[in-house]
């Protein structure tokens, strides 16, 4: 019985992990560059109705999957034009953004399925598979444990892929050193400008991913309060994670575990109001930043623009 | 415009907003109703049509000029909350959270409380700005005490606040005895509706005295900034907070007074819409987003308390506007895509600033001006 | 001084012919000509803001000139950036240091040319490459220290190892010997050699005579953006070089009165603290400062002088000890408090603590006194009051331009910025003076002003502690010198007997006496 529940409780917890920390990982790469994304919001929600728009269109979830990144990244895009080319102020264009994409999501919504907000249901076979499915008994504790869309293992290698990129490579040094000092990046050939581009539209990228594994994975439709808050919750999770990607990835598991615990206690009626437990993962958090945590070194040009002497 | 002037203030986000101005912020507006346009022909809606319902929507009617104005009330706070914080050096990203306890609290007082009206509206508002005030104090504290960054405890009280609001709502004394998930109405003492019949004749019934509290708070925010010693310190920790510091003034003490003024000012926004228009607080299914509305109030205002109050005019007027441009079979939403476009441009407005003055050439000068 | 010159004059490395540099309206280059040969130590001498960093920023590619054109060994070049730069064999290492404060010695000298093994960076190679170069031109370095730990003369040595690294022939030094030890500089003096004789050529940015007349073969010089011309410095003494940087005599002399030195004004025993890392900087500080005499706090940068002011002053919290002001124990008071007590400082970085750079000229000139009943009531500021006595002040104290009131003080030129500190600083009229690096970044107009009223203050009878990381300042002006390492004061010299030489190995942490 308690494994049982324990591996109801992992499945839970890897039910609502992989798009925040999809979402998460590609903060860290915005960040780490010195670009605040507050838009992460906007645009894992575009991601989520171009990811389940496209199934519905093409049928092939790992285009659509594919597609809702793109999305993301042409709002990384947006991001990158007005925070580094121009200069702008980050917050604001990240503010923007996060009106801009979601009230597009469901323009076209309603402009596409007949003034609807939310999309059809999309097909079984258009969504993302389960690697796992019918290999163990049903109700089964390996069942439970792995019984999970393969987006949500992929996004647990992507955090050792992104920790290697950050921590072993060449762009990874450098994203890091934009992060920290672009003037001297400048003063040695870096093309700061070009390195926060790719940053910024990698973190659309992949919050697009994050939002599109919600329609095609969690669940099967698109609707506007979908993604709500879970963008700012990947944003709180890379400052909890001290702008690591290990560290994001142990920030989005702990607020996935949360979830996990208030979905499996609202479940088993346990006499204890549905409202207060939903509350657990915040007051976790806050309770972990000032207990053990303490505070994140910020990159030290993070949210100053850079500008190129002429 | 002064604000011009203020070009160099290159360093904190309250200042940054300042270059924004009178023009590019109306070039910003233009651009976004274009930008819109675009899309709704795209889309295979007539624009005309649709700005033209907007347009009567607003102002077919004095009743609906007065439920603009409703609309605009609780966001001209928020907006007023968000400005006041980038003045001094904060980000309040958690207006949203101050706004739904202040809304809570104001609720609770105004089911439970009974008083006349003279005493219960402020006894009300009070209340609601305690509420919101103390919110942000806590993130205050996490952030001057523990150094734990605000734009982080702000989303997770946020959330705490939402869910808060949803259990308050669910306790058997507080939940309505009708149906829906809501709690009980406030008592009409509480309330601040224009009741004068004559005067609901020409404005409707849905008229509200409310916004005066806006525009009394943002008169308030403006004399506080600009004339006070309070505004002098806070404006300096917002800019330099070391040089502040080094001329004596603490830093941290202003920074919790700031955070508090600006939650207090948000909680009165949900108190406004609570007594002004809602009657009851219902169960979320999602935030609602009045504090995110106030950063856009925010930043069209330029952080100015005076310009929040247009601002938050025009930001109501598009949302009331918008629920009726379903009857043209036009997505409420273009009010969204209007706002975060003309959010873009006033966040690149520095770009036709330069170009308009002509001073394409001169970009370099300030940054590289001389040898160091 | 008995320098070899590597000079070979048959070969010409660099000439900049008529080089304009405008930004806008003002123009920081006005036509200047510079040629370096191989081997050559070539000075570029000028006062702060005549135009030296903007030339060499245009010689390394960080800004497009308005006119003029570049030869390097011999073919007309366009040098757009700092890669075409390096491309063609020039290294900079900028005054300010252009370092990766989180990462290695090695990562920053290798960033940016990274040598790569399959995916990833191939750190081991790197590491060897840093520590075979440091061997073979004497920059000894730590490849595997972090570069927020290390001292500021090694990470001087590792930007010089960055340029190295990237094969330059020529390495622009802009300003190098700004905070480094006396025998620090010697160091970069013996480096530079090694540099010259290995057929490198070197461009030494400076407003330091003797360290031209120390290392260099020719010099040019520079006036408010214009070609003066181009010396050999072996016929050229050092007035004769400042005459032609100022373009009047000048003298850095500061006349003083006798005086006897009165009651102890500061008072600082047994001082501990931390710096902003946690780590204990100061270990048992004593200092004394006494009425009519100007104590100058000679030191390193880093060795506490920094958390010092900040704990006198009330910004930062001692761990231990004990600060007495006019008698008064300040330790653990609030800089309000402090305030009170009776000091009055001149901060180190104007920008950071001295001024609100938004806050417009009349606002900072109240920054210590606005809650006083001269210029608040209830909590509500006089604005007209606050004006007028921006405009008394602006006029008396001569900040240009007339009538800046209300403009923001970010405006300013440093040295009207600084006027502005002196300004609001000389009215609060307190019996004790703080002045960290008075004059760092001003032209010499400015700092004749700043050294004359740090004087006038000492000859009022008011007592003065200056700490300056320039020691021909602190020569020049103090009573008294002591010398700052590692936390704590190891020397004190008398200002009239103090040996610029025994000056440095204090500071360098050799030789105490006291």
């Amino acid at each position: 019985m308690f494994l049982r529940n324990l591996g109801l409780l992992i499945n839970a917890t890897m039910t609502y992990t992989p798009p925040l920390l999809l979402a998460a990982l590609g903060s860290c790469f915005s960040e780490r560059s010195g670009v605040i994304n507050i838009g992460i919001e906007g645009m894992m929600t575009i991601g989520a109705f171009v990811g389940a728009s496209m199934a519905l269109v093409c049928g092939n979830p790992w285009l659509a999957f594919l597609l809702g990144g793109i999305a993301g990244a042409l709002f990384g895009l947006l991001h990158a034009i007005a925070c580094v080319s121009f200069q702008a102020d980050q917050t604001i264009s990240g503010t923007a953004i996060n009106f801009l994409a979601p009230g597009l999501a469901v323009f076209l919504s309603k402009a596409i399925y007949d003034g609807s907000s939310d999309t059809p249901p999309i097909d079984i076979s258009g969504k993302l598979p389960k690697v796992f499915d019918g290999i163990f008994p049903i109700g089964s504790f390996w069942n439970n444990v792995l019984s999970n869309y393969s987006v949500a293992y992929l996004s647990l290698i992507l955090v050792a892929v992104v920790w290697f990129v950050f921590y072993k490579t060449k762009f990874g040094m450098r994203l890091r050193a934009v992060g920290e000092a672009p003037e001297a990046c400048d003063t040695l050939g870096i093309n700061v400008y070009r390195i926060r581009y790719i940053c910024v539209m990698l973190s659309g990228f992949l919050s697009g991913l994050g939002g599109a594994y919600i329609t095609l994975a969690t669940v099967n439709q698109f609707r506007p309060i979908l993604v709500v808050g879970q963008g700012f919750m990947a944003i709180a999770a890379v400052i909890f994670g001290k702008f690591k990607p290990q560290g994001a990835l142990f920030a989005c598991l702990l607020f996935g575990l949360c979830s996990g615990v208030q979905v499996l206690a609202g479940a088993s009626n346990i006499g204890i109001s549905p409202n207060l437990i939903s509350m657990i993962p915040y007051i976790v958090t806050i309770l972990a930043l000032v207990l053990f945590v303490g505070t994140a070194r910020v990159p030290a040009a993070n949210g100053k623009p850079f500008q190129k002497a002429k | 415009m002064s604000n011009i002037k203020e070009k160099d203030a290159k360093n904190s986000f309250g200042t940054k907003v300042l270059h924004g101005n009178l023009l590019y912020t109306l070039i910003s507006i233009i651009v976004g109703f274009l930008v819109g346009a675009i899309l709704l022909q795209i889309a295979g809606i007539s624009a005309g049509e649709a700005y033209a319902k907007l347009i009567t929507g607003v102002f077919g009617k004095p009743k609906f000029i007065v439920w603009s104005i409703v609309y605009a009330t609780p966001i001209i706070l928020t907006g007023l909350s968000v400005a006041f914080s980038f003045r001094t050096g904060v980000f309040n990203i958690g207006a949203e959270g101050q706004y739904v306890v202040g809304s809570l609290a104001a609720c609770v007082v105004g089911i439970f409380v009974k008083a006349p009206a003279i005493i219960h509206v402020p006894l009300c508002l009070i209340v609601a700005a305690a509420a919101g005030g103390l919110w942000s104090m806590v993130v205050a504290l996490l952030k001057v005490k523990r150094g734990i960054n605000e734009v982080l405890s702000f989303i997770m009280f946020n959330w705490i606040a939402f869910y808060l609001s949803n259990y308050v709502v669910n306790i058997p004394a507080v939940h309505t005895d009708g149906s829906g998930e809501a709690t009980k109405d406030i008592l009409d003492s509480a309330k601040m509706m224009v009741t004068n019949e004559s005067l609901t004749k020409v404005m409707g019934s849905g008229a509200s005295y409310n916004i005066l509290v806006a525009v009394l708070a943002a008169a308030v925010i403006a004399f506080i900034l600009n004339r006070t010693t309070l505004g002098y310190k806070l404006k300096a920790v917002g800019f330099n907070r070391h040089a502040a510091e080094y001329g004596g003034i603490s830093a941290n003490k202003e920074i919790m007074t700031a955070m508090s003024i600006s939650g207090a000012l948000a909680g009165m926004g949900g108190a406004c819409q609570l007594m002004g228009m809602g009657i009851r607080v219902s169960q979320f299914a999602g935030q609602e987003g009045f504090g995110f509305q106030g950063i856009t109030v925010a930043l069209i205002g330029s952080t100015n308390p005076i310009g929040c109050i247009f601002a938050g005019l025009f930001y109501g007027a598009m949302k009331y506007g918008g629920t009726k441009l379903s009857l043209v079979n036009a997505p409420a939403e273009i009010v969204n895509i209007i706002m975060g476009t003309i959010i873009f441009f006033i966040a690149i407005s520095h770009v036709f600033k330069r170009i308009i003055l002509g001073y394409a050439g001169r970009k370099s000068t300030k940054s590289e001006g001389g040898t160091k | 001084m008995g320098r070899e010159s590597h000079v070979d004059l048959s070969k010409t490395v660099i000439a900049m012919h008529d080089i304009v540099k405008k930004f806008g309206d003002f123009v920081a280059n006005d036509g200047i000509n510079l040629t370096v040969h191989k081997g050559e130590v070539h000075a570029i001498l000028g006062e702060n803001g005549a135009g030296k960093s903007t030339l060499m920023n245009v010689l390394y590619g960080l800004y497009h000139p308005t006119s003029g054109h570049i030869e390097v060994n011999g073919s007309k070049v366009s040098i757009d950036s700092p890669e075409k730069a390096i491309e063609l064999g020039i290294g900079m290492v900028h005054q300010h240091f252009m370092l990766v404060q989180p990462f290695t010695v090695t990562e920053n000298i290798i960033l940016g040319m990274e040598p790569v093994k399959g995916l990833s960076v191939d750190l081991k190679s790197a590491r060897e490459q840093v520590v075979e170069l440091s061997k073979r031109y004497g920059l000894q370095v730590d490849p595997d220290a972090r570069i927020e730990d290390i001292s500021v003369g090694m990470q001087q040595r590792v930007e010089i190892l960055k340029v190295l690294y990237r094969g330059a022939d020529i390495l622009i030094l802009d300003e190098p010997t700004a905070s480094l030890t006396p025998q620090e500089i010697e160091e970069l003096i013996d480096i530079i050699g090694h540099l010259t004789k290995d057929g490198k050529s070197v461009i030494l940015i400076t407003h330091k005579l003797k360290e031209i007349k120390a290392s260099a073969d020719y010099c040019t010089i520079i006036r408010q953006g214009k070609y003066i011309q181009t010396v050999d410095v072996t016929k050229v003494n050092e007035d004769q070089l400042a005459a032609m940087m100022v373009g009047r005599d000048v003298t850095f002399k500061v006349d003083k009165k006798e005086l006897e030195p009165g009651e102890e004004a500061l008072v600082v025993k047994g001082l501990h603290g931390r710096d902003y890392r946690n780590v204990e900087i100061l270990k048992g500080l004593d200092i004394t400062v006494r009425k009519g005499e100007i104590v100058g706090l000679a030191g390193v940068d880093g060795n506490g002088q920094t958390e010092l002011v900040e704990i006198i002053t009330g910004l930062r919290k001692g761990t231990e000890g004990s600060v007495q002001i006019h008698g008064k124990e300040v330790f653990g008071a609030t800089p309000r408090e402090i305030f009170e007590a009776g000091i009055t400082s001149i901060p180190a970085d104007r920008q950071k603590h001295g001024l609100v750079l938004q806050f417009s000229v009349a606002d900072n000139l109240i920054l210590q006194n606005f809650g006083e009943e001269e210029f608040s009531k209830h909590g509500i500021l006089k604005r007209d009051a606050i004006q007028k006595k921006a405009t008394e002040l602006i006029e008396k104290f001569d900040v240009r331009p007339r009538g800046s009131e209300n403009k923001p003080a970010g405006h300013l030129s440093g040295g009207n910025q600084q006027k502005v500190i002196i300004a609001r600083e000389i009215t609060n009229d307190s019996e004790l003076l703080i002045a960290v690096n008075p004059t760092r970044g001003l032209d010499v107009g400015a700092i004749e002003y700043v050294h004359k009223y740090l004087v006038d203050q000492r000859n009022k009878g008011k007592a003065v502690l200056l700490v300056s990381f320039e020691l021909d300042e602190i020569m020049n002006l103090s009573d008294v010198i002591k010398v700052i390492f590692d936390g704590k004061i190891v020397g004190s010299v008398p200002g009239k007997e103090a040996d610029e030489n025994e000056l440095g190995l204090m500071m360098a942490g050799g030789g105490a006496h006291e």
